[in-house]
């Protein structure tokens, strides 16, 4: 039997508001217990909820930059549950009529192809509460300085067919949303939060198999091992001559395997109704256009330009776009430089990542600023030093806060170019190495590495490679 | 005259002349409450020493010339009315220890316009009642007649200003709490359009339909009390960003040329013939005076109670979800675990009435029935206003009796919710199509060996609150209804 | 039309309502008056008609602008409170 995997993915994104979405409390993390709950957030009795226009803008964005349409006029509706976290026993969302609908993004395969996700829709809600497990006694505690954080709920269309299309996916997203400075994608402090739904089918059916929610999704590798295993238990499920149940699962890291939600065993009955204590949302063009106006290049705009202007290839231009932060620092390096594209990208993707990777750095706090390392650059362009000396001197740069220039007077390590000096050194060497000289002669080829290496030696590494394989090629062939 | 029996205007007038103080003025009331209030049981809180506070205040101003017309008049909110550092309980045993830690709008405009408070008016439970029977603090007696009900669930409120207690009191109204009790305690009372006065600080019952009011001796009261309360809110999203008009001030405008609409649906089989006669007797005085009148129809106005008995229980059944325990109000003792925590709480906290509202608006929006009951009520509720649309496109008012009976019997209707909810038939249509609403007294039915006051409504359209209250006090020009007190509180 | 018994259950424990074996059938009686009551609605002809969205039809919601406006008052609103730690809400044990 052959199975097919049919994924959706629920992203909740918090948006990056100063304030809550229906209160004028802050939204800052880490604060103590309580301390950004006001009456509204507590929901305290005779309080009343007043829409955040940013977080309206920041929803427009989003459907801006997906293609999507926005509802001129869309219902904030009340889901009724009964929880610890959930102040006012029903959270404020959006039902029938979302702020925006129909979007898709494409996201880029394996495979090098690319593949068109539709986005059902993204609707705007308030977050709940924490409830902190800590032992109380036998009781938990519960903090409220989250409740009332604007979410956007991103949900796709179940239109993945694999975990890592669905990561793909979920990584596009999440570049997505910080491009567009609407969320932070702080997926340990909890700002990007990712449900899946997960089915299998047997292959060329139409009708959908029975799906389970995956839930407790904070992290792209979490994603992919959590879909793996789902869809693992649930062909073996079927075809051990079970059923599917549709139910909430968690994803348990530690085991690596999903299991049912204990708490959530009845199937709740939300009883939406469009919230009176909120008017319908009216957004005219005047209001798109306003925010049409304030959007930024997006990755994929910025990524053609990248291959179209640069020449770079489709997968560079990916990785540099990965985000703004890492694609404005990789465009500054390229000005600086006056060009060499390639040089910039290879540099950015290379070294810098692995430096700011070792530190556990962002490149916001890179110890080597992009002009400096275009500073850099161009001394490797104008032959000043060899690519390899360059990797030297970054270090350095890294490490103590320097200028290329500063750093390569210091150390003396400008390359020699000067083709009677690099003669004399290859003559040297020639003639303190005469068995390696007359073995390579006799067809020894392998040996041209060691005659570079004693060169090098004797320039302190300091010799253009590019002439050194020139000259010695010449001398050696005699 | 005794101070007690003037009207807000009165004493304002008094005030300002410096013929009393208002700490006189609170000292009388508050002597009164705590003599008379008990027998009437129309408070849940006295604030004394709050009040002295407010009057001496209120004098020093008055002392500098300055104040408005409001400064140094004592008067009393409605328990759901949140008070800063004082009890707000909505006469339910879920709030019974519940301190407000903010002022609503309502109680902070009247307290910016000067006036002093004197303290919280008992009601039904949640504003849910037409009888102020489903009080956790006992129910409330109606200074007419100490063995019938003052009318709900602003019966407190009512009960205070109607046996002098009060000059005024603020109330609430979301299917005929305001008006109901006025018609049957023989006072005016001002229901305004939805999203005239804000909705901030005023413990929620249904959402859609409530609206804070004021219960008033006379209808230039009321539009002094109105004026000082309304007006646009930035924390209420239902809040209108319109001009208040000086309702004072456009009192004067004469009846004549006025076009009346008789509801001729009210005029029912439900409606005491007695109670109908009066009715029509204020009608022709209408007419006498220079008003047109004419019969309209509200075909769909009969559904009134059923629409009403489907949103407002949906409505409440998700406001009243907050009160679990957790964070306020009544907590079980002891819970077992978090489902325990809250069925209890909430079993124990709220009464039957509460409950039975609470469970019928989970039923109605349940999976299967939303369409059925909510979403049809809904556009029930689209007839009903479309009909009233459709009367003013002819008229300036429509007319008819408040309530179809006068005050009745404690205990006499708490066996069947129905016969309850009926109570309301004629005022829960201007509440279903958010319009402003008025009752003011039109005569006596006397009824075993008392007179018992009879109320007559008035709906008009959308912010039409001057009309109302400027054909009220004309009414009350030609009439001495409203100046007739009960000879115990006289 | 009335309600069985354990119709009126369901809707209390999803109310969270805790309601005893004795008053249960009280329950059972009045909720159906109550739902035969606004059954009438279905005698109402409301083909083409739109539910109220608002009593108000033209009026829209208003934008606050995004400005932290609030400070901490948690000591002042966690004295309504009954059970209160290290200014934590606590109930009983929240289980996943």
């Amino acid at each position: 039997m052959e199975w097919e995997t049919v994924i959706g993915l629920e992203i909740h994104a918090q948006l990056a508001t100063r304030s809550k979405i229906f209160s004028g409390s802050s939204t800052a993390f880490g604060a103590a217990p309580n301390s950004q709950a006001n009456l509204v957030d507590l929901g305290y009795p005779g309080v009343l909820p007043v829409l955040n226009l940013d977080a309206v803008r920041m929803a427009i964005r989003f459907g801006l930059a997906t293609g999507a349409t926005i509802a001129r006029r869309s219902i904030f509706a009340r889901k009724n549950y009964f929880y610890p976290d959930l102040p006012k026993g029903y959270q404020i969302s959006q039902y029938e009529l979302p702020v925006v609908q129909s979007g898709s993004l494409d996201i880029l395969l394996e495979d090098g192809t690319h593949k068109r996700v539709g986005i059902t829709r993204a609707h705007l809600e308030e977050d709940a509460g924490k409830s902190l497990h800590e032992d109380f006694h036998g009781l938990s505690g519960i903090d409220l300085n989250r409740a009332g954080t604007p979410l956007l709920e991103i949900v796709s269309e179940p239109e993945m067919r694999s975990a890592k299309e669905a990561v793909a996916y979920m990584k596009k997203i999440h570049t997505l949303v910080r491009y567009l400075e609407i969320c932070d994608g702080n997926m340990q402090e909890g700002s990007f939060r990712c449900d899946a739904n997960v089915s299998v089918r047997p292959r060329g059916q139409a009708k959908f198999g029975t799906r389970a929610e995956i839930k407790n999704l904070n992290s792209f590798r979490f994603v992919e091992r959590a879909i793996n295993y789902e869809v693992e238990r649930q062909i073996e499920l079927i075809e051990g001559g079970g059923t599917v149940v549709q139910e909430t699962r968690l994803y348990d890291p530690d085991r690596g395997e999903t299991r049912s939600m204990r708490s959530k065993e009845e199937a709740n009955d939300y009883r939406y109704f469009p919230d009176p204590d909120l008017l319908p949302l009216a957004i005219d063009d005047a209001m798109i256009e306003a925010v049409r106006s304030t959007l930024p290049e997006l990755p994929d705009e910025k990524a053609a330009r990248f291959v179209a202007a640069h020449g770079l290839s489709a997968y560079d231009a990916g990785v540099l776009t990965a985000s703004r932060e890492i694609a404005d620092y990789y465009e500054t390096v390229v000005k600086g430089l006056g060009g060499q594209p390639k040089l910039a990208a290879n540099w950015v993707m290379g070294d810098l990542s692995a430096a700011l990777n070792k530190d556990g750095l962002e490149v916001a706090q890179s110890r080597v600023a992009a002009p400096a390392l275009a500073q850099l650059l161009a001394r490797i362009a104008d032959n000043t030093i060899s690519g390899k000396i360059a990797k030297e001197v970054f270090e350095a740069m890294w490490g103590e806060g320097k200028g290329a220039d500063e750093i390569i007077d210091a150390r003396g390590l400008r390359q020699i170019t000067d083709t009677s000096a690099i003669e004399k050194a290859i003559d040297d060497v020639m003639a303190g190495n005469p068995q390696q000289l007359a073995d390579y002669r006799a067809g020894k080829d392998k040996l041209f590495g060691f005659f570079v290496g004693q060169a090098m030696k004797a320039t302190q590494g300091k010799a253009n490679p590019a002439q050194l394989n020139e000259l010695l090629k010449r001398k050696l062939a005699g | 005259m005794s101070l007690h029996t003037l009207t807000v205007a009165e004493l304002s007038a008094g005030l300002k002349a410096r013929r009393f103080s208002s700490l006189e003025l609170t000292l009388h009331f508050l002597g009164r409450i705590e003599k008379m209030s008990p027998a009437l049981n129309a408070f849940v809180t006295i604030t004394a020493d709050r009040a002295l506070a407010d009057a001496r205040a209120a004098d020093e101003r008055l002392a500098r010339g300055q104040g408005g017309p409001l400064t140094g008049v004592p008067i009393a909110h409605k328990d759901i009315f949140c008070t800063d550092g004082i009890l707000t309980t909505c006469a339910s045993k879920m709030l019974s220890n519940f301190v407000a830690p903010y002022d609503a709008t309502v109680v902070e405009r009247w307290k910016a316009a000067g006036t002093v408070l004197l303290g919280k008016t008992n009601m039904d439970e949640f504003a849910m009642g037409s009888s102020n029977e489903t009080s956790f603090y006992g129910p409330v007696c109606n200074p007419w007649d100490p063995n019938r009900v003052p009318g709900g669930s602003s019966g407190g409120s009512a009960a205070a200003v109607a046996g002098c207690l009060a000059p005024a009191a603020s109330g609430t109204d979301t299917g005929g709490s305001i008006r109901q009790p006025a018609a049957l305690t023989n006072l005016t009372g001002i229901k305004p359009t939805y999203g005239r006065v804000s909705r901030y600080g005023m413990i929620a019952f249904a959402s859609s339909l409530d609206q804070a009011g004021v219960l008033t001796r006379s209808a230039e009261d009321a539009a002094l009390l109105l004026g000082a309360m309304a007006g646009f809110d930035p924390r209420d999203s239902t809040s209108v960003d319109a001009p208040v008009p000086d309702y004072v001030a456009e009192l004067s405008r004469p009846l004549a040329g006025l076009r009346v609409g008789v509801i001729r649906e009210f005029f029912d089989k439900g409606l005491d013939p007695a109670v109908g006669a009066l009715v029509q007797d204020a009608i022709n005085a209408l007419r006498a005076a220079g008003a047109t009148v004419r019969d309209v129809s509200l075909p769909a106005l009969p559904l009134s109670v059923p629409t009403y008995y489907v949103v407002a229980p949906a409505e409440c059944s998700s406001n009243l979800s907050r009160f679990d325990g957790v964070r306020f109000g009544h907590r079980c003792e002891s819970p077992r675990d978090l489902l325990d925590l809250y069925k209890r709480s909430r079993g124990e906290g709220f009464g039957a009435e509460v409950k039975r509202r609470i469970m019928t608006g989970t039923y109605v929006l349940s999976a299967g029935y939303y369409d059925a009951y909510y979403l049809k009520a809904q556009k029930v509720r689209q007839l009903i206003a479309a009909d009233f649309a459709r009367a003013f496109g002819e008229v300036d008012v429509v007319i008819g009796p408040t309530s179809p009976t006068p005050a009745f019997a404690l205990g006499s209707k708490t066996s069947d919710p129905i016969t309850m909810y009926l109570n309301d038939i004629y005022t829960i249509g201007a509440n279903l199509a958010g319009l402003p609403a008025i009752s003011i007294p039109c005569g006596f039915v006397q009824q075993g060996g008392r007179d018992l006051p009879v109320g007559l409504q008035l709906v008009g359209p959308h912010f039409a609150e001057s009309l109302l209250l400027s054909v009220s006090h004309q009414y009350q020009r030609l009439t001495d209804w409203h100046k007739r007190l009960p000879t115990e509180y006289a | 039309m009335s309600l069985t018994r354990a119709q009126v259950e369901g809707i209390a424990h999803l109310a969270r309502l805790e309601i005893t074996e004795a008053q249960l059938p009280v329950y059972v009686d009045s909720l159906s008056r109550i739902i035969d009551l606004v059954e009438q609605l279905a005698t109402a002809d409301t083909g083409g008609v739109e539910p109220m969205a608002h009593p108000l039809a033209e009026q829209v919601q208003r934008l606050r602008a995004d400005e932290v406006t609030e400070s901490d008052r948690h000591d002042k609103y966690q004295q309504n409170a009954t059970a209160v730690a290290a200014g934590l809400y606590l109930v009983p044990k929240v289980l996943d």
